[in-house]
C-alpha cells in the first residue's frame, strides 16, 4: 500500500542521528572547512564506537543494491531489515545535514565495503569487513577508480594487474579517492582498486582488488585542495609494482566477455541513492536556513493563493521546497526498491540526476537570497553551496546519469547512444 | 512503512482505466479535438466505468468504496494518458457529488446524491474559476450576499465543465472577506432567474470538453440550497483534492508525450541515424522520464496527506506548482522532438501542449 510514513526504527534512528549532527557535526563544521585536512577527531572517535556497536555491520552490507542471490547470504550476518536501504538514505541525509564533509570522514567501509559486499566471496566479506566492527582505532575503506586520464569512461582505465605466481602486480595512478588517505595511511583499512587484467578485452578485463594499508608499492601522493567537503580527504595514490595476493581479487578471476564488470557496476544502483541522500541533507540545511530567515522577517509563504501574486522570494522558496521534496521522494523510492529486491538501475540514476542538480540550484539560490549575509563565511550557507556541488559530479555525473536514463528509456545500448 | 506499491485493488483500477483509455479515449482524441466535441456516447461509457464517484456511501445508493485521494491520483493519471479533456469529463460528476458527501446536510445528501447513483450520466457540474487575469481561489469575485434567510449571488464564472447540458450547478462564491474560510457553495438550477449560461467557450486546448461561462445577476439561493447549511464547506480542502486530480491528469498527458517521443525518436532518421541516438534529443527524453517520476511521487505523497485527513494545502500547492511547470516542459519538448511534424495537427503532441498550458489555470475543474 502506498505509504509515506517511516518504520519506527527508521524514525528513531533518524532522530538520534539528527541530534548527533546538531551537537557534534555543526559545531565542528566551519573549523574543519577553514583548516582543510584537519580531522574532526571527536566525531570520528564517537562514530567508531557507534559503528562497532552493530551499526557498522549494517552500514557495511546495506549498500549491496538490487536482487541478491540466496547463496551469497551469510547465515551469521545480522538479519537485514526490510528497510535497510531506506534507513541508510535517512541516516546519510541526516548526517549530511550536519556536515557533508564530516559525514564522508565517518570511519566506515564506505565504497570499498560496498564493492566487497557486491563482488566478494563470503570468505572475502568476512576477511575484509570484520575489521569495521572491532578494535580501538577507527578504520576506513575506500574505492579507487578514476585516473588522471579517465573518469566517466571508467572502462578505459589503464591501471594494470599482471598475474605473477600467487600475486597480481598492480601498476597505475588513481585520483579522487575519497577517504584514500584515511584508508591506507591513517588506519588499517584498504582501498579497492579497479585494474585491468587484459587491456585487449576492454571492460571484461576489469577486476577489483583489495589492497590493504601497508602493502608495499602503494604510495600516497597527497590529498587535494577542494571547493567543498574539505573535511573529506580526496587522495592520489600511485601503484608501482604493488604485489597483491591473488585472494584479494574480488569474486572470480575469470574473464567473462559476456558479463564484463556488471557486478561491480551494480554497486552504483545502491550508492547513487546514497549520494543523492547526502545531497538532499545539504539542500535541506540551506532550505531550513532560508525558511527560518523568512520567519524572522515575518514573511509567511502564501501556499494556496494565486501563484502570480507571490513575491519573487516566496516563489523562489517554494521552488526550492518542491524540488528538494521531489528529489528526496525519488531517492526514497530508489532505496525502497533495493529493499524490496527490485531492479532499480533506472531509478538510481533518476534520483541521483535529480538530487545533484536540484541541490546545486537550491544551495546557490540560498546564498543569493541572503545577499551580503549569505556571502559571508561567518555563517555556514556559503559552505553548503560549496559542499553541494560535488554531488552532481561524483558517483556518476549528472550527464552520465541522464545518459543511463536515456539508454534505459529508449532501449539503446552503449554503442547506440554514446 | 514507506512503500511505493499500489494495492491489488488499485492496480485493478489502473488496469481498467488504462484499457478504457486505450479503446475509448486515445483513438478518438484528435478527431474530438478537431470537432470540439466529445465522441458520441462517451459520457455514458465513462459513467459505466463506475469510478468517478465510487466513494458515495452505500447508505445513499453508492458503491461505498473507501475515499482515497491516492486511488484518485492513480485513476486520473490513466485518464490523462488517454485524453485530458475526456478525463475531466469523466471526473466531472465528482465535482458535485463529493462535496455533497463530505459537507452536505442529511437533507442535501438525500436530495442530491440519487442524481449520482443512477444509470445515466448526471447532468450536474461545479463552477469555481472566474474570467479575470488574477483569479485567486482565496479572493473570488463571485459574491454571495445574505438575504431573506438565504443568499443572493452575483458575478461571473468560466471554464465550467459540461455546462451546456448541466441542469444543476454547484457555484462557489465568497461570503465575506478574502480567505478560503469565507467561500461557500450554492446549488443553482439551470432555470434560476438571473442565471445566464453562455455558449460553449472557445478554449486553447481541452476543446472537446464543453465548457461554459455563467453570469449571475442577483440569483436567489434559498437556505436549503446552501451546501452544508450554516457550517458550509471546507473549500480549502476541496481545492486540495482538485489539485491532486489536475496534477494526475498532467502526469498522464506527460507520459503520453514521453511515450510518443520515444517511438518517434527511434524511428526518425537524421544524419544517418535515429535522432534518439543523439544526446540533445535523448536527454530531452531522459528528462521527461525523470520529471514524470518526480511529479508522480509528489502527487502520491500529497494525496496521502489528504487520505490522512489533513487539509494538505502546502503539499498539494507545491505538488501542483511542480507538475504545472513540468507537464508544460515535457509536452513542449515532445513537440520539439518531432520538429516540424510536431507542429502539425496530424500528430497529437501539439494538442497535448495545448492541454498542458491550461493546468496553471484549471483550479477546481476536476476532483478526486
Amino acid at each position: 500500500m502506498i505509504d509515506f510514513e517511516h518504520h519506527p526504527v527508521v524514525q528513531q534512528t533518524g532522530m538520534m542521528i539528527s541530534q548527533m549532527a546538531e551537537s557534534m557535526m555543526r559545531p565542528a563544521a566551519r573549523e574543519v572547512d577553514e583548516h582543510e585536512h584537519t580531522d574532526p577527531t571527536a566525531y570520528i572517535n564517537f562514530m567508531w564506537d557507534v559503528m562497532k556497536s552493530g551499526a557498522g555491520g549494517a552500514a557495511a552490507t546495506q549498500f549491496t543494491g538490487g536482487p541478491k542471490k540466496k547463496k551469497d547470504e551469510d547465515p551469521n550476518a545480522p538479519k537485514k531489515p526490510g528497510f535497510g536501504n531506506v534507513l541508510g538514505a535517512v541516516s546519510i541525509e541526516m548526517m549530511s545535514w550536519g556536515d557533508a564533509g564530516i559525514y564522508l570522514a565517518t570511519p566506515v567501509a564506505g565504497l570499498g565495503g560496498a564493492a566487497v559486499a557486491a563482488a566478494g566471496t563470503d570468505e572475502q566479506k568476512e576477511r575484509f569487513l570484520k575489521r569495521f566492527q572491532e578494535g580501538d582505532k577507527p578504520i576506513w575503506g575506500a574505492m579507487a577508480i578514476t585516473e588522471p586520464g579517465c573518469g566517466s569512461d571508467s572502462a578505459a582505465i589503464t591501471t594494470t594487474a599482471t598475474k605473477d605466481g600467487d600475486f597480481y602486480v598492480l601498476n597505475g595512478h588513481k585520483i579522487f579517492v575519497t577517504s584514500g588517505k584515511r584508508a591506507i595511511a591513517d588506519s588499517n583499512g584498504f582501498v579497492v582498486v579497479w585494474a585491468t587484467v587484459d587491456k585487449n578485452v576492454g571492460r571484461a578485463g576489469i577486476k577489483s582488488f583489495v589492497v590493504e594499508a601497508g602493502t608495499p608499492g602503494m604510495i600516497l601522493l597527497g590529498v587535494e585542495k577542494k571547493h567543498g567537503i574539505r573535511a573529506s580527504d580526496t587522495a592520489q595514490i600511485v601503484f608501482e609494482n604493488c604485489r597483491v595476493p591473488k585472494e584479494n581479487l574480488l569474486g572470480s578471476a575469470e574473464v567473462d566477455l559476456n558479463k564484463g564488470f556488471k557486478g561491480v557496476m551494480a554497486t552504483f544502483d545502491a550508492t547513487r541513492p546514497a549520494v543523492a541522500a547526502s545531497a538532499i541533507g545539504i539542500g535541506r540545511a540551506a532550505l531550513e536556513f532560508i525558511q527560518a530567515e523568512f520567519a524572522k522577517q515575518g514573511i509567511k509563504p502564501r501556499y494556496g493563493t494565486n501563484p502570480h501574486k507571490l513575491t519573487a522570494r516566496e516563489r523562489d522558496l517554494m521552488d526550492m521546497e518542491a524540488n528538494l521534496k521531489a528529489a528526496w521522494l525519488l531517492t526514497l523510492k530508489a532505496a525502497w526498491m533495493s529493499d524490496n529486491k527490485k531492479h532499480n538501475n533506472l531509478e538510481a540514476s533518476i534520483c541521483k540526476a535529480k538530487a545533484g542538480l536540484a541541490v546545486t540550484q537550491i544551495t546557490q539560490k540560498a546564498v543569493e537570497l541572503m545577499g551580503p549575509l549569505g556571502y559571508s563565511r561567518e555563517i555556514l550557507l556559503e559552505k553548503w553551496m560549496r559542499d553541494a556541488k560535488i554531488n552532481d559530479i561524483f558517483e556518476g555525473t549528472q550527464q552520465i546519469n541522464m545518459l543511463i536514463i536515456a539508454r534505459r528509456v529508449l532501449g539503446y545500448s552503449r554503442d547506440q547512444l554514446k | 512503512m514507506y512503500s511505493f506499491e499500489p494495492t491489488e485493488e488499485q492496480q485493478s483500477i489502473i488496469d481498467t482505466v488504462r484499457d478504457f483509455a486505450k479503446t475509448e479515449m486515445r483513438p478518438k482524441s484528435m478527431e474530438a479535438d478537431e470537432k470540439s466535441d466529445l465522441p458520441a456516447g462517451f459520457l455514458q461509457k465513462s459513467w459505466e466505468l463506475g469510478l468517478a464517484v465510487a466513494g458515495i456511501p452505500e447508505a445513499y445508493g453508492g458503491s461505498g468504496i473507501e475515499r482515497s485521494a491516492v486511488t484518485g491520483a492513480l485513476l486520473a493519471e490513466e485518464l490523462g494518458y488517454g485524453d485530458v479533456a475526456m478525463g475531466i469529463a469523466t471526473l466531472a460528476p465528482a465535482l458535485v457529488a463529493y462535496p455533497v458527501v463530505d459537507y452536505g446536510t442529511e437533507e442535501q445528501k438525500t436530495k442530491y446524491l440519487p442524481l449520482f447513483t443512477g444509470s445515466g450520466f448526471p447532468k450536474a457540474t461545479a463552477a469555481v474559476l472566474e474570467p479575470t487575469w488574477d483569479f485567486d481561489p482565496t479572493e473570488l469575485t463571485t459574491i454571495a450576499t445574505k438575504k431573506d434567510g438565504g443568499y443572493v449571488l452575483s458575478g461571473k464564472k468560466c471554464l465550467v465543465p459540461l455546462g451546456s447540458t448541466a441542469e444543476l450547478f454547484l457555484i462557489y462564491a465568497r461570503d465575506g472577506g478574502p480567505g478560503y474560510e469565507n467561500v461557500r457553495a450554492f446549488f443553482v438550477p439551470r432555470s434560476a432567474a438571473g442565471l445566464t449560461v453562455s455558449e460553449k467557450e472557445k478554449n486553447m486546448g481541452v476543446k472537446e470538453l464543453d465548457t461554459v461561462g455563467l453570469t449571475l445577476n442577483d440569483v436567489k439561493v434559498p437556505k436549503e440550497a446552501v451546501l452544508g447549511g450554516d457550517k458550509g464547506v471546507n473549500f480549502e480542502r476541496i481545492m486540495s483534492y482538485s489539485r491532486v486530480a489536475l496534477s494526475s491528469l498532467a502526469i498522464g498527458v506527460s507520459r503520453a508525450a514521453m511515450d510518443h517521443s520515444i517511438t518517434y525518436a527511434k524511428e526518425r532518421y537524421a544524419f544517418g541515424e535515429p535522432i534518439g541516438q543523439r544526446q540533445a534529443v535523448a536527454f530531452m527524453i531522459a528528462d521527461m522520464a525523470l520529471e514524470i517520476d518526480a511529479m508522480r511521487v509528489m502527487a502520491w505523497e500529497a494525496a496521502w496527506h489528504l487520505d490522512k485527513g489533513e487539509t494538505a494545502t502546502k503539499e498539494t500547492f507545491l505538488m501542483k506548482m511542480y507538475s504545472d511547470k513540468n507537464a508544460l516542459k515535457v509536452t513542449d519538448n515532445a513537440v520539439q522532438v518531432m520538429g516540424g511534424h510536431g507542429y502539425i495537427r496530424e500528430n497529437p503532441v501539439e494538442g497535448w501542449l495545448r492541454h498542458a498550458r491550461g493546468f496553471t489555470t484549471f483550479d477546481g475543474m476536476a476532483l478526486v
